[in-house]
């Protein structure tokens, strides 16, 4: 009942080793999620080792005390489920979705990493994955148009020094540097109970579930404290329009123009979280409906938040250029509607729909065990309150024109401003030779 | 560490999995002969609305490739009486997430709404699908957005590769040697004549199935079904086009240039079978140990054992006609001759040798297990009564899948692998930096070796 209503049950436990649990059962179905989430990601890197968090990551699945290389996979793919992981700036997620009669096994394999992963770390392993990711980094980053924007707009963003100013896929110099005592290291200073979330949600008994994660999870100990991070304050503004022109082997020009908002699960975020969603999410929104069907200066136009916790988050624009349209005339089209937003403000109509939408997704994302195991992690590892789950749906809808046009005068002017243009660079080909020019047999 | 505890306990053992049932669905038919699958999931208030329509990208006709997805794009660009912008509009507003395509077999008009709000939604929904009104405007603009995805095209390295790799495979006469979407020079040629024509030609009660999953009732369904769609009248009926002539049937490296790319992607593969092919379940668990599961052999060569990618997959792509049997990879430049080798190596082996008994089992106790965490969502649930629509699968098709999977051996993995993979026939294309790869690629003599040129701007 509580399901038809949004609402899903939240139980937490809290091991004396610091490890944090949140329980939701729904027995519909025979499916369990386990959810991992450290508080660590790239910005927790020191400087000269960008990209280990992530590289961590992999060493993850490379086993532990009981388990062999790729043999967590294995296990779990076994057992009939799915499984996967993620490194960002500021936490690193593992999760399992299995048929419920699995439960202990995916605990079983969370709780050998947790705690007795290091016998398990070799130098083998270690080069093996470090050459896996510099191919990941080929393959995401360098290899494909456009590829860098993940990494630049952060650093345009945050200054340097700031924990989220630099790569989160690293440097290839710096993943040649890591070696097996950063592995150790990092080990120590962050995959401990005292700084993990461990959410279950699915078909399981609360009581066996905490017996089993009592069992497995609890003789793992948290060691001396862990590494505070940085103050990661900056002011809410840029206080100037930052410009960075790229030229990257791309056909048409690409415009991703970012704004400093409030931070993600603040009560100012709800706000911008709206006002992106009336920007740039789905085809009625205001940014589709002017760039790309009325002006047809654009082919795509989108808007979204990076949903950071810390410091502060950024609202993004991120609008492609149709073929012909020069870099400097998409920014100039972009800017006036931006410029119109943040002057004349946005319609109470135009709320509603952004507002509809934003709860058809959590609604939509409330269906999987996986994604609500995943969104009680969050939860839990920003705020220590999983409940907040429960509250979205209000917190949206309690967002008002208002609360949105404060904002977007506030936080859309020239003086909060950073646009990361992508050019075509003028060496790129512009057309395909469909025929063969040279076949002989060999 | 302390000492307090001896905390690693062994590994655990499962106790017996719980019963699961694909969603039950039923089956009707509206007097005009509109198909209605219904599939009550109450448990969340929402549903997935599907009307899926024997009008795929497999129907364009020569000259006119894209024809069909650009039809299923604009029927969601003008309707009744509102143009595309208040349509869209006027779904958001009622929470509805709606689109429309064409894949190879079906055009389909999807949408997931909250069941509060699901009549109107539902009205919206089939003006949309009978009353689309094709404006010009519109359809120049969307033209122009295809032409603009395609010269996108020419910068990825991975649409590049899709691309030579259906050239490779699919003689030009073959719809699937060009994308569903449509090329330069086809989709130039679309008309308003030729949008209209092909709605009239392939849309209609006949051949179209409403499928709804989520927060209803089949009564609910039938009333919505009978107010909205009822008095649809048209003729069009189901048929199958022929799709899937070879371009060649000896092996040949085909090599598209793309100066100063730090990495290959390749594709290597054949033309497959198609999806009503009798031994689906047999090649679905070969291809698992091949080349579909992270601890495939192909994953666990490239990736874990040799370290040139950081992902090797294969899999067939499941068409009415024979879609292509693709491996697919992205190695450093260095090593792409011999990325290449263990692949031509993996398909041999798969060929001659049995499969040993913990690859079976793997393979078969994920896809058996895996089942019911793959209908979670109505979408999901709706999307698999879709696929059953579209190839004619037999009712009871979802509860006896887990027992066709089980029953598959390592006897006839073997017979099927040397069936369904053949390097006699076998393309290998790479995308990459020509004149790093020119050498290399001689040097690997797999057919001729045919080399296309991205010329740059002058």
């Amino acid at each position: 009942m509580q399901f038809r209503a949004m609402r899903i049950p939240i139980e937490t436990v809290r091991l004396t080793n610091g490890l944090l649990v949140t329980l939701s059962p729904d027995r519909a179905a025979p499916i369990v999620a386990v959810n991992v989430w450290y508080h660590v990601g790239s910005a927790n890197e020191r400087v000269g080792r960008t990209g280990f968090a992530h590289l961590f990551e992999h060493m993850l699945f490379q086993g532990s005390a009981d388990v062999a290389a790729n043999e967590h996979f294995e296990l779990v793919q076994r057992a009939g489920g799915t499984l996967n992981g993620s490194t960002w700036l500021d936490r690193t997620n593992y999760f399992e979705t299995v048929p419920s009669n699995q439960l202990e096994l995916a605990l079983w394999l969370e709780a050998n990493r947790m705690g007795y992963l290091l016998p398990a770390m070799t130098q083998e392993k270690l080069d093996t994955q470090r050459d896996v990711v510099k191919n990941e980094r080929r393959w995401s980053v360098d290899n494909q148009p456009y590829g860098t924007w993940w990494e630049r707009l952060p650093a345009l963003t945050f200054p340097d020094g700031h924990p989220f100013h630099h790569s989160l896929m690293g440097s290839m110099e710096d993943l040649t540097a890591a070696s097996l005592d950063d592995v150790r290291e990092f080990f120590a200073a962050h995959y401990r109970p005292d700084n993990a979330v461990l959410s279950i949600a699915g078909d399981f008994d609360r009581d066996e579930a905490v017996t089993m994660v009592e069992r497995h999870f609890g003789a793992i100990s948290s060691g001396p404290a862990r590494p505070t991070l940085p103050n990661m304050s900056v002011p809410e503004t840029f206080g100037l329009w930052k410009r960075e022109v790229v030229e990257d082997s791309a056909m048409v020009p690409r415009l991703f123009l970012a704004f400093r908002s409030p931070p993600f699960g603040t009560e100012g975020y709800y706000a911008s979280s709206v006002a992106a969603a009336i920007l740039g999410s789905r085809k009625g929104s205001r940014l589709y409906r002017r760039l790309v069907r009325e002006r047809q200066v654009a082919s795509e136009a989108q808007a979204f938040t990076f949903d950071l916790s810390k410091g502060s988050d950024l609202l993004v624009v991120d609008v492609t250029a149709r073929p012909g349209i020069p870099a400097d005339v998409l920014e100039h089209e972009v800017a006036v509607e931006i410029d119109v937003v943040h002057r004349d403000g946005v319609e109470g109509a135009e709320v509603e729909r952004a507002v509809a939408v934003i709860e058809a997704d959590i609604v939509r994302s409330m269906q999987s065990a996986g994604d609500r195991a995943d969104r009680l992690s969050m939860f839990a590892t920003y705020f220590q309150t999983p409940e907040l789950v429960n509250e979205q749906l209000a917190r949206y809808r309690a967002v008002s024109t208002t609360a949105v046009n404060a904002f977007l005068r506030g936080r859309l002017g020239e003086n909060n401003r950073a646009s990361l243009l992508y050019v075509p660079r003028s060496s790129t080909p512009s057309e395909y030779a469909e025929a063969a020019i040279s076949e002989g047999a060999l | 560490m302390t000492a307090t505890a001896s905390p690693r306990l062994p590994r655990p053992v499962p106790g017996p999995a719980r019963d699961y049932h694909f969603p039950t669905f039923e089956r009707l038919l509206l007097g005009n002969k509109v198909a209605v699958l219904v599939a009550p999931m109450p448990r969340l208030p929402i549903a997935t609305v599907l009307a899926v329509v024997d009008a795929g990208a497999g129907w364009d006709r020569p000259g006119r490739e894209g024809l069909a997805q650009l039809v299923a794009k604009l029927l969601l660009e003008g309707a009744g009486s509102r143009d595309g912008a208040e349509l869209a509009d006027a779904f958001e507003r009622l929470g509805a997430t709606v689109e429309s395509s064409a894949d190879w077999d079906a055009a389909v008009l999807s949408m997931t709404v909250t069941s509060t709000h699901i009549a109107p939604a539902f009205a919206l929904f089939a003006d949309v699908l009978r009353h689309p009104a094709f404006p010009e405007r519109e359809i120049e603009r969307l033209k122009a957005e295809r032409l603009a995805e395609l010269l996108q095209l020419r910068a990825e390295p991975r649409g590049l590769a899709d691309e030579a790799f259906a050239t490779a495979l699919y003689d030009t006469s073959s719809r699937y040697a060009v994308a569903e979407g449509g090329a330069k020079e086809t989709v130039e040629m679309i008309s308003v004549g030729d949008v209209a024509g092909l709605y009239g030609l392939r849309y209609g009660p006949l051949t179209t199935t409403l499928i709804v999953a989520g927060d209803v009732t089949t009564s609910s369904v039938m009333k919505l079904a009978k107010k909205h769609l009822g008095d649809w009248a048209g003729n069009a009926e189901r048929g199958r086009p022929s799709t899937d002539k070879p371009a060649r049937t000896t092996p040949a490296t085909h090599l598209v240039a793309k100066e100063g790319a730090p990495q290959s992607e390749l594709r290597i593969g054949h033309i497959g079978v198609p999806r009503t092919h009798p031994e689906y379940f047999e090649i679905v668990v070969m291809n698992a140990i091949f080349g579909g599961l992270f601890n495939s052999r192909i994953n666990m060569n490239l990736r874990e054992a040799h370290a040139y990618t950081y992902s090797a997959f294969s899999g067939f792509d499941w068409r009415r006609g024979a879609g292509p049997f693709i491996i697919s990879t992205a190695v450093r430049t260095d090593v792409t001759t011999d990325s290449i080798r263990q692949v031509l190596r993996e398909v041999d082996r798969m060929r001659t040798e049995c499969v040993s008994a913990e690859e079976l089992s793997l393979a078969t106790s994920y896809l058996d297990g895996v089942f019911p965490i793959r209908y979670e969502t109505t979408a999901a649930v709706a999307g698999a009564l879709a696929n059953q629509t579209v190839y004619g699968l037999p009712d009871n098709y979802f509860d006896t899948y887990r027992a066709h999977i089980r029953s598959v051996s390592a006897d006839s993995v073997l017979a099927t692998a040397e069936r369904h993979l053949d390097p006699s026939r076998m393309q290998v294309v790479v995308v990459g930096d020509a004149s790093e790869l020119r050498g290399q690629l001689q040097e690997l003599r797999f057919g001729p070796l045919v080399a296309y040129d991205l010329p740059s701007e002058a």
